[in-house]
Order: structure tokens, then C-alpha cells, then sequence
């Protein structure tokens, strides 16, 4: 099949999947996005010339692939990848958006920035050096964060002589860890990211390996919430009330299907007051629709006059979230300021907005040991246990069951940075 | 509409349903957005996602456009009509008037004046007090672009410094500025160039002319087809031929090249995006190859 042909054909039943790659400095994963851009042949011509053009001014002798992706000039500078670049690539059924996380320790905080939107995590290891402890740390912040699917890819096999053994050592060595932790959906597999050997190709050099190449797991990999039965969580967004004289009283919710699904002439509840009604019509622009999936932006129109506005969220009628103003939390730091007791936040949970203070930090991760450790507070890309006191109550899932409604953000007032990540116990 | 699972939403119901998303949340946190509309493809994706956010009820912000004063005049045609059907407020600043005022001094008469549009664009913000302005760009335009998050922090200077960017978790967006901010809200930009395309085909969304196969005077010029135009003449010694050719991007006539296509449709169009060998930007801009890092440069003086 030609390039060409290859890119024409639109992505039909696959949809769309979301994932992250990760693991330790210099173990490829750049040169690992290169390699699955250029083998889908989602590289053109010119980005291909000016790659071939770069690498020949530093005196390399093959293509750099990692120059593809980092694309700031401190990142040039220093070879090392800062922040999270977004990467696209489509093949026949589906499209890809891949986030390039960073593996540097003093930045671990943009690594949960590209796993909070992740389906699936492939952390590299470097076959040489085996699993090290930024192998473990990123493998517990993508199954803390909720990604359900791990693939561990043995990366630069090339380097080991494409020896199994080498391959079985580590794949046994990050086993015990992962059941450790309590990690159940983990694939391995050995790949050469430089010579292309069991990333989108199967390669000649590892023969006397059987399973799905990385491309084919990526393409056989359940998209998120597939198969789940999630209740119905609809966050407010925006309240739509036109003012012409055609829609005089059209009043509709905005907002996006966060979980489950829902039908004109479904029950549903107003949180956090519990005022009950029923959905009248569901809009999506001019069309009027029958019903509403996860993952659609839609406005609903509700039969009664109850009051709702921005922050409120819809579920079915006796099936919502509790609503509390206390909050039990694992919160990833993402600030150089430590978190502070004393002081007061916004927290922002779905749509709503709200000030909250922190009454205990219970304890911390030690990082290297993967325990708990008792803390007091928590610094820069610290992940800990806390409790919140909020001023106004949310209406909340666990995190562990829905990660929409079981996440929060936290602001600080002063800078208005976002300083930490929240994800409800 | 018939009953089907969530994975089932197709890639382009979920970049439509997230974008929506995206504009909706800047109506909820922000006091007084803009939305920039040029008439480019990007942007007219941009008014029918707003559709879809905000119909029945009229926009939560008026549409802004920077203009260079050296765009086709299809495309300034294009945006006043299309701005006019859709009842929305349309506010026009000019280049033109900060060159006149004395804000921007050209060094040379036709030179490029994308660059000067953040200039411009900045005073616009001033202005009208804009929190937030909402843009099409997308990540697969450019490297830096890659590294934006889709709320994107701006100084009082208009700079946005992208080794400290705010993280951006979930879909949690942080619209929380001091006065003189601003974030710039990035709705497609997730989307490819072959994503728009199929988008415009699925809506059936009108554009201005040039982008479709039409046949116009140029000349061949470091790779690239230069239209000839008043502000682009041929050079001497320099061939003029008319070729069928269409425009992937529009923007300032002084650098932006179209490509040699026989594309006359939408369907056309996508098939030809699909098969492309050349980048959106490789192809046809001229004022983006100059370093690995002029774009970068750009953005963090204030342009978009």
C-alpha cells in the first residue's frame, strides 16, 4: 500500500485513542515517537528534510528522530525533552494523539499533565540498564492516575544483542513490581525504537518473539470507558438563554456527557440542591437528538423550571455523586511553594468553583521506596494523602470509578497557578 | 439519531465534542472573550463549532480580526458576509493603523507584516478589555504549537514563556488571570490539517474561493509558487505562468504560497490533503522556515 493511499483512508470504528509515552531519561521515547510517526508514514517530505538536514549540521550519521519532537530551543539546547508535546498519527482505523512526557525528575509534574488524559501508557525501558526507579515512579503515577492499560516496551534490544533472556529478565523483574502494586493489565514487548524492529514493522531481528508488535496493540486497545456501564454525570457548563423573540423560552444546560448516557424523558436530579426533572429535548447545534453518549457536548432542555446554573451537575434521578464538603484526596504537588496548611485555594472540581483549605496532609509516597511515608506537607512533585475542607460543597465520585468527577484541580489565589492535582478516595 | 455505544463517536465527533468543550469554558470563566476569525478554514471551523456550542442563544463574545491590510479581498469579502449571516459583532483592527500611528515602522514597504500583527492585536485586547481570544491553531502546525497547552497563559506583555506553563490536568481548564492577562483558548488543538478538512466536508461548510483550484498568475520561486500580485510582483528575469493552483492557508499575500492542485471540491480536497507529501507550513509559508525556532521566537513576543 503507498503512503499515500495509506493516509486516505479515514479512521471509521477505531475512533480515537489517547496515550502517553514514559519512562527515564534517554531511553528512547522520543526516538520511539519518531519511529511510529515515520513508519506510519505520517512524516511528509519537507519535516523529513529538515530532520535529515539537522542531524547532518550536528554531524550524525542516521536521522535524528527525537529532533522531531522537541520543539523548544531550551529542549534543543539541553537534548532534553521539558514539557509535554502533542504528536497526531492516523492509520486506517484509528487516530492517535500522543502526549511525549517528559523523564525528568523536575518534571514529573508535566508527566501527570499528559497521563491525566491518557487511555494507555507505554513506559519505556532501556534493555542495558533494566528497570530503574523512574521506570517505577512514572508506572505508579499512570496507574494512580487511572490509566487502566500499561505496555512496557523493552526498548534499544539492538544494544543487547536481541537476547530473549535479557528481554524475560526484566520483563519478570518489573512483574513483581507491578503485582506489588496491584497493576493487572501490564503488556511487554521488546522493540528497537532506532532500527524500527518491532514498532509498527515486526523486523527481522527478533524472531523468537510472538506477540502483537507496538502498533498492533495500539490498535487493538479498548478505547476508554468501551465496555464500561458508568452512571450518567453531566457537568454545567453554561446556561443558554437567548433573548430572541423565536427561543423566548429556551432556557438549556450546556455541557459535555462525562459518563453514561442519557434519553429525552429521562429522570434526572440537580446537584448539589437534589431538585428533580425530567430531560425535555437534548440539542447538539440545530439537530435535536434522541439521546446523548459519553464524550458528547450537548445542551438539554429540562421540563420543569428548576433552577440550575454553572457548577451544578445533572445525573440520573437517584443515582448522583454524594455531595459533601469534605474531601479525602491523593493530590500530586505540582508547585515549587509546598502546600501549605495554613493557607487558603481554589479548588476546581468539574465546573465549579470553589475556596478550600487543606486541614491534614495524612502522608506522602516515598517515591523510591513506593510506601507511604508520614508528611507534614508536600513539595514540588510530591504525591500524598490529604483531606480538604471546602467552602461550598461538590458533588463527587471516587476518582477510582470515574475520572471526570473524581478529580479536582487546585489554584493558588495569589499566583493563580495551578499548583496540584486532586483525585478523590 | 440511532443508539450506539461511546466508543462508537467516530475521531471527528470527539474532536467536535471536546472543541465545544473548549469554547464553553471560556464562555463560563471568562468576563469578556473574542473569538479571532480571519475567514480561513481554521476559523470557519471554529464559527460552526460555536454554533454548535451556543445556538439558539447569540454568541458570549464578538468575532476580532487582525487585519494585515494585505489579505485577498475573496477572503475579507468572505468574512464581512459570513460574519453578517450569522448576526454576530464583527470588530475590524487594522495593521494599517498602527503603521499610520507610527507603532509599526516596516523596514521595507511590502515586507510581511504577519509579524506585526501581535502589535495589533495586543492593542486590540487593550482596547476592548479582552480576558480571553480564542484562535484555531492547532498542534501539528509547528513544533512550539505542539508544546501549547489549550489555555494558554499570556502576560500583561502579551508573552507566553513555555517553560512555565500552567499544568493542565484533565479537562480542568485555569481561565484565572490578573488585569492586563490573558489567555488565548485553543479549541481544535487537537485537530490535523486533514481533521479540518474533513470536518468543512462533514458540515458542508462554505469558504472563501481561493481555497479550491482556481487558475492564477505565478512564478516559481525557491520551491515554493509565488502569486503575482500588486504587492507581489514577478522579479525580473522571472517567468510568469498561470497554473491551477489553490491555497492551503491563507493569511498575508506576501507570504503565503499556494500549491499546484486540481482540487474542486471538498471530497477533492480531503483526498489531496490525505496524499500530501509537503506540510501545511512547508508548502506554503514563507516566513516560517527562517530557524528551528522562529515561531517559537514569534509567540513569545504575543503572536498567536
Amino acid at each position: 500500500m503507498t503512503a499515500a493511499l495509506q493516509r486516505a483512508e479515514l479512521p471509521a470504528g477505531g475512533g480515537l485513542l489517547r496515550f502517553l509515552t514514559c519512562g527515564s531519561v534517554d531511553d528512547g521515547k522520543s526516538t520511539l515517537i519518531g519511529r511510529l510517526l515515520l513508519d506510519t508514514r505520517s512524516i511528509l517530505a519537507d519535516a523529513l528534510q529538515a530532520l535529515e538536514r539537522t542531524s547532518r549540521r550536528r554531524g550524525l550519521e542516521a536521522v535524528d528522530l527525537s529532533l522531531l519532537t522537541d520543539g523548544l530551543q531550551a529542549e534543543r539546547e539541553q537534548g532534553i525533552t521539558i514539557d509535554v508535546a502533542y504528536r497526531y498519527f492516523s492509520t486506517g482505523t484509528r487516530k492517535y494523539i500522543i502526549a511525549d512526557a517528559p523523564g525528568h525528575e523536575q518534571y514529573t509534574r508535566n508527566m501527570v499533565t499528559a497521563a491525566s488524559t491518557a487511555d494507555l501508557a507505554i513506559i519505556l525501558v532501556d534493555a542495558r540498564k533494566g528497570v530503574l526507579t523512574q521506570t517505577l515512579r512514572h508506572s505508579y503515577i499512570a496507574h494512580r492516575v487511572g490509566i487502566g492499560q500499561l505496555v512496557v516496551a523493552v526498548n534499544k534490544m539492538d544494544l543487547v544483542g536481541w537476547s530473549r533472556e535479557r528481554f524475560e529478565a526484566i520483563v519478570a523483574e518489573y512483574r513483581a513490581f507491578a503485582d506489588g502494586l496491584g497493576i493487572e493489565d501490564v503488556r511487554f514487548l521488546p522493540i528497537s525504537a532506532l532500527a524500527g524492529d518491532g514498532v509498527v514493522e515486526r523486523g527481522p531481528n527478533l524472531g523468537w518473539y510472538r506477540g502483537p508488535t507496538l502498533l498492533e496493540l495500539l490498535e487493538a486497545a479498548p478505547a476508554a470507558n468501551a465496555g464500561r456501564r458508568q452512571r450518567f454525570r453531566f457537568p454545567v457548563q453554561w446556561v443558554c438563554r437567548p433573548h430572541g423573540v423565536a427561543h423566548h423560552d429556551f432556557r438549556g444546560f450546556a455541557g459535555r456527557v462525562e459518563s453514561g448516557e442519557i434519553a429525552a424523558g429521562d429522570a434526572v436530579e440537580v446537584l448539589p440542591s437534589g431538585r428533580r426533572s425530567r430531560v425535555k429535548e437534548i440539542w447538539l447545534g440545530e439537530a435535536r437528538l434522541e439521546r446523548a453518549v459519553s464524550g458528547q457536548s450537548v445542551t438539554l432542555v429540562l421540563h420543569d423550571h428548576v433552577d440550575v446554573s454553572r457548577g451544578d451537575l445533572l445525573a440520573g434521578a437517584g443515582e448522583g455523586p454524594p455531595v459533601s464538603r469534605t474531601v479525602e484526596a491523593v493530590v500530586c504537588w505540582l508547585s515549587e511553594r509546598a502546600l501549605s496548611t495554613a493557607r487558603r485555594y481554589v479548588v476546581r472540581h468539574t465546573t465549579r468553583e470553589t475556596l478550600g483549605q487543606f486541614v491534614e496532609v495524612a502522608s506522602r509516597v516515598d517515591l523510591v521506596a513506593l510506601r507511604q511515608v508520614e508528611a507534614r506537607t508536600l513539595g514540588a512533585n510530591d504525591i500524598g494523602r490529604v483531606r480538604l475542607k471546602l467552602a461550598h460543597p461538590i458533588a463527587a465520585d471516587r476518582y477510582a470509578e470515574n475520572r471526570a468527577t473524581g478529580a479536582f484541580i487546585v489554584v493558588d489565589e495569589a499566583t493563580n497557578d495551578t499548583v496540584g492535582a486532586g483525585m478523590i478516595l | 439519531m440511532s443508539t450506539r455505544p461511546a466508543a462508537a463517536l467516530t475521531h471527528l465527533d470527539w474532536l467536535e465534542a471536546e472543541a465545544i468543550h473548549v469554547l464553553r469554558e471560556v464562555a463560563g470563566q471568562c468576563a469578556q472573550p473574542a473569538l479571532l476569525f480571519s475567514g480561513g478554514k481554521d476559523s470557519v471551523c471554529l464559527l460552526r463549532l460555536a454554533e454548535k456550542a451556543f445556538r439558539p442563544a447569540r454568541f458570549p463574545f464578538p468575532l476580532l480580526h487582525v487585519d494585515t491590510g494585505h489579505n485577498y479581498p475573496e477572503v475579507i469579502a468572505f468574512r464581512d458576509r459570513r460574519a453578517a449571516e450569522l448576526g454576530e459583532r464583527l470588530i475590524v483592527r487594522s495593521v494599517e493603523d498602527a503603521i499610520g500611528a507610527g507603532k509599526v515602522v516596516l523596514a521595507h514597504p511590502l515586507e510581511s507584516r504577519n509579524k506585526y500583527q501581535s502589535i495589533t492585536l495586543l492593542d486590540a485586547i487593550a482596547e476592548h478589555g479582552f480576558d480571553a481570544c480564542i484562535g484555531g491553531a492547532r498542534r501539528d502546525e509547528e513544533k512550539a504549537r505542539a508544546k501549547e497547552r489549550v489555555f494558554s497563559f499570556r502576560d500583561d506583555l502579551g508573552q507566553w514563556d513555555p517553560k512555565h506553563q500552567r499544568p493542565e490536568l484533565w479537562s480542568l481548564y485555569n481561565a484565572r488571570i490578573r488585569r492586563g492577562e490573558h489567555i488565548r483558548a485553543f479549541p481544535i488543538s487537537n485537530w490535523t490539517e486533514l481533521d479540518v478538512w474533513q470536518y468543512i466536508a462533514r458540515e458542508r461548510l462554505e469558504l472563501p474561493s481561493i481555497y479550491f483550484a482556481h487558475r492564477r498568475p505565478v512564478v516559481r520561486r525557491g520551491g515554493a509558487l509565488v502569486p503575482v500580485t500588486p504587492l507581489t510582483p514577478a522579479r525580473p528575469g522571472e517567468r510568469v505562468e498561470e497554473r491551477s493552483v489553490r491555497f492551503r492557508t491563507v493569511g498575508d499575500i506576501t507570504c503565503t504560497a499556494p500549491v499546484e492542485s486540481a482540487a474542486a471540491t471538498l471530497e477533492e480536497i480531503v483526498a489531496e490533503t490525505a496524499a500530501a507529501t509537503q506540510t501545511e507550513r512547508g508548502a506554503t509559508r514563507l516566513d516560517d522556515q527562517t530557524s528551528d525556532a522562529s515561531m517559537e521566537q514569534r509567540k513569545k513576543e504575543g503572536y498567536f
